[in-house]
């Protein structure tokens, strides 16, 4: 059961977790220079679940990502999506990353239906053609699936490929810091659109920042990651409720969530 | 009593404005200032020729050029040998750009989208490319002899070099996000590199082919001033042998016309098959 079909009701599923992505005893060495990059990584995500990795560059939550992506082999360990090892790219995997990366002679609806028409040729991508315009209407983008991406704003482009990343109704979601290179108020706005799309779609993400605030905001769980070698350092809970809002960062929780991580971040930086 | 009156027209609400100022030479509308440049420099030349401070046989003078352009254009337009010869270097530097383009691009392949071709053939064509090229055509005219194909083969090697490179670097100019994404989305070697490499790089490429039309030129015209034949070239070293300096310019003004064809062609290509590649496209790869 690779593909699902996309027309399934956005039930909330949340009652019947169940783990979609488990990762254990995870490590991962560049041999070359003997840098242990990720040292006894654990990890279990449960369906519709949205956890954050936050940590200072070099902690190896990118190497993490690129790993449960499908795009490096770990060192060891066991890395599992929907009861089956990873071992190179999958389709149940949607990704989105710092640039919207829209290719400009394709248009926008072009773009979004390219990973269909890759993986399943043409005919299929003209087939999803109504399911993409669907996920246009849900960002808002619905009048410009006929224009080239070089006439869409940096938060436009990034729905888009939000678009792109949702088409083949993937199982897990893995975004690579993917509104950092927005301003603040787009970055809000966008981060509250995720929040909606993924809270409709009952979507289990997995997410990279460097941004304190956008991972509170967003996540369920934030695991906490230090370097030398790249390991978790705490798993925290967010027990803010849901729907979570802009304004709930200026609550005491909120406050609290942030300090006890900064404190957590900011021994690194002392040691 | 300082500055009392200053103060008091401060507060008076008058609107600041203020023109720019712009010099005189900035301000000169573009045909005006081609106009202007063309009657000084043909002006100075004619002053020069006329006043006999320059020798007639080393430069004619305009009205004598003038003359010969009419009398060259004539030649070509009914037909006559002239003619002739510009279709030969005409076919010259077409078979000579599809050979360069050929060849470079496939070696720019090799080089761009495999290690193999990185590691060991670009350091061959860099030893090669760093080669005055020009220096080959005594031996492209031993191996061809002295018709078209020795002058085809000078051609085609000086415009190849610029092909490889530009090739090859369009083929790295995807960004490391890009390759990601198509790597994630299971996208083969075959699909990456035509649907995503061949694309992005396809700017560069072109650059590569423009600097490719521009040596081509230079390429058949040298083959010919060296190995004689029928061409253009030909008829620029007899002409010029004989001290005709008139008919020499007027030779190379037509054959320039050849070598901005050619050009502009590659030019509409580009426009018509980059249309994306607009100097900003904030939504697409950075």
């Amino acid at each position: 059961m690779v593909a699902q079909p996309l027309s399934k009701d956005p039930q909330p599923a949340a009652s019947s977790t169940r783990p979609v992505y488990e990762i254990e005893r995870l490590s991962k060495t560049y041999a070359r220079n003997k840098l242990v990059a990720l040292d006894n990584v654990n990890l279990t995500i449960q369906k519709g679940e949205f956890v954050s990795v936050i940590g200072s560059s070099g902690c190896g939550k990118s190497t993490l990502l690129k790993i449960m992506a499908g795009l490096m082999p770990p060192t060891t360990g066991r890395v599992v999506l929907e009861g089956r090892p990873v071992v190179g790219s999958r389709p149940d995997i949607g990704m989105m990353f710092q640039q919207a990366t829209l290719l400009p002679w394709k248009t926008t609806i072009e773009n979004i239906l390219m990973p269909i028409e890759i993986r399943e040729g043409r005919k299929a991508a003209k087939e999803a053609t109504t399911r993409a315009m669907d996920l246009l209407q849900l960002v808002g983008l619905g009048d410009f699936a006929n224009v080239y991406p070089g006439e869409l704003s940096g938060g436009m482009a990034q729905r888009a490929s939000i678009c792109r990343m949702l088409v083949s109704d993937p199982a897990m979601l893995l975004l690579d810091e993917p509104f950092s290179a927005l301003d603040e108020l787009t970055r809000d706005f966008m981060n509250m659109e995720l929040q909606r799309i993924c809270t409709e779609r009952n979507a289990t993400a997995f997410l990279v920042t460097h941004s304190l605030a956008e991972a509170v905001i967003l996540s369920d769980r934030i695991l906490v990651m230090r370097a030398r070698p790249g390991h978790i350092v705490e798993d925290v809970r967010i027990d803010l409720p849901r729907p979570r809002t802009l304004e709930m960062i200026n609550t005491p929780l909120f406050g609290e969530i942030v300090a006890h991580i900064r404190d957590l971040l900011g021994k690194e930086a002392h040691e | 009593m300082t500055d009392a009156p200053n103060a008091a027209t401060m507060t008076t609400g008058a609107d600041t404005v203020w023109v720019e100022h712009e010099a005189f030479i900035d301000r000169i509308p573009r045909w005006v200032a081609m106009t202007l440049l063309f009657v000084f420099v043909v002006g100075l030349w004619d002053l020069v020729t006329r006043m006999g401070w320059v020798s007639a046989i080393i430069l004619p003078t305009p009205g004598e050029t003038l003359a010969d352009l009419i009398f060259v254009g004539q030649n070509l337009m009914s037909g006559g040998y002239m003619l002739e010869a510009l279709w030969t270097t005409t076919l010259t530097v077409f078979y000579g750009f599809l050979i360069a383009v050929a060849i470079g691009f496939s070696l720019g392949l090799l080089v761009g989208e495999t290690k193999f071709g990185e590691r060991a053939v670009m350091p061959y064509l860099v030893a090669i490319d760093t080669m005055p090229k020009v220096a080959f055509a005594p031996l492209f005219i031993a191996w061809l002899g002295f018709d078209i194909s020795s002058k085809v083969a000078l051609a085609a090697f000086i415009a190849t070099f610029p092909i490889v490179v530009a090739t090859a670097a369009g083929l790295y100019a995807a960004s490391e996000n890009e390759r990601m994404l198509f790597k994630s989305i299971g996208a083969s070697r075959m699909q990456t590199l035509i649907r995503l490499k061949l694309p992005t790089g396809l700017p560069y490429i072109f650059t590569g082919l423009k600097i490719a039309s521009v040596g081509v030129m230079a390429g058949a015209i040298t083959g010919e001033f060296l190995g004689g034949g029928k061409g253009f070239g030909a008829l620029i070293r007899q002409s010029a042998s004989q001290l005709d300096t008139p008919r020499v310019f007027a030779l190379i003004l037509y054959l320039s016309l050849l070598g901005l064809l050619l050009y502009f062609t590659v030019v509409w290509a580009q426009r018509r098959f980059v249309f994306w590649n607009k100097s900003d496209r904030p939504g697409g790869a950075a």
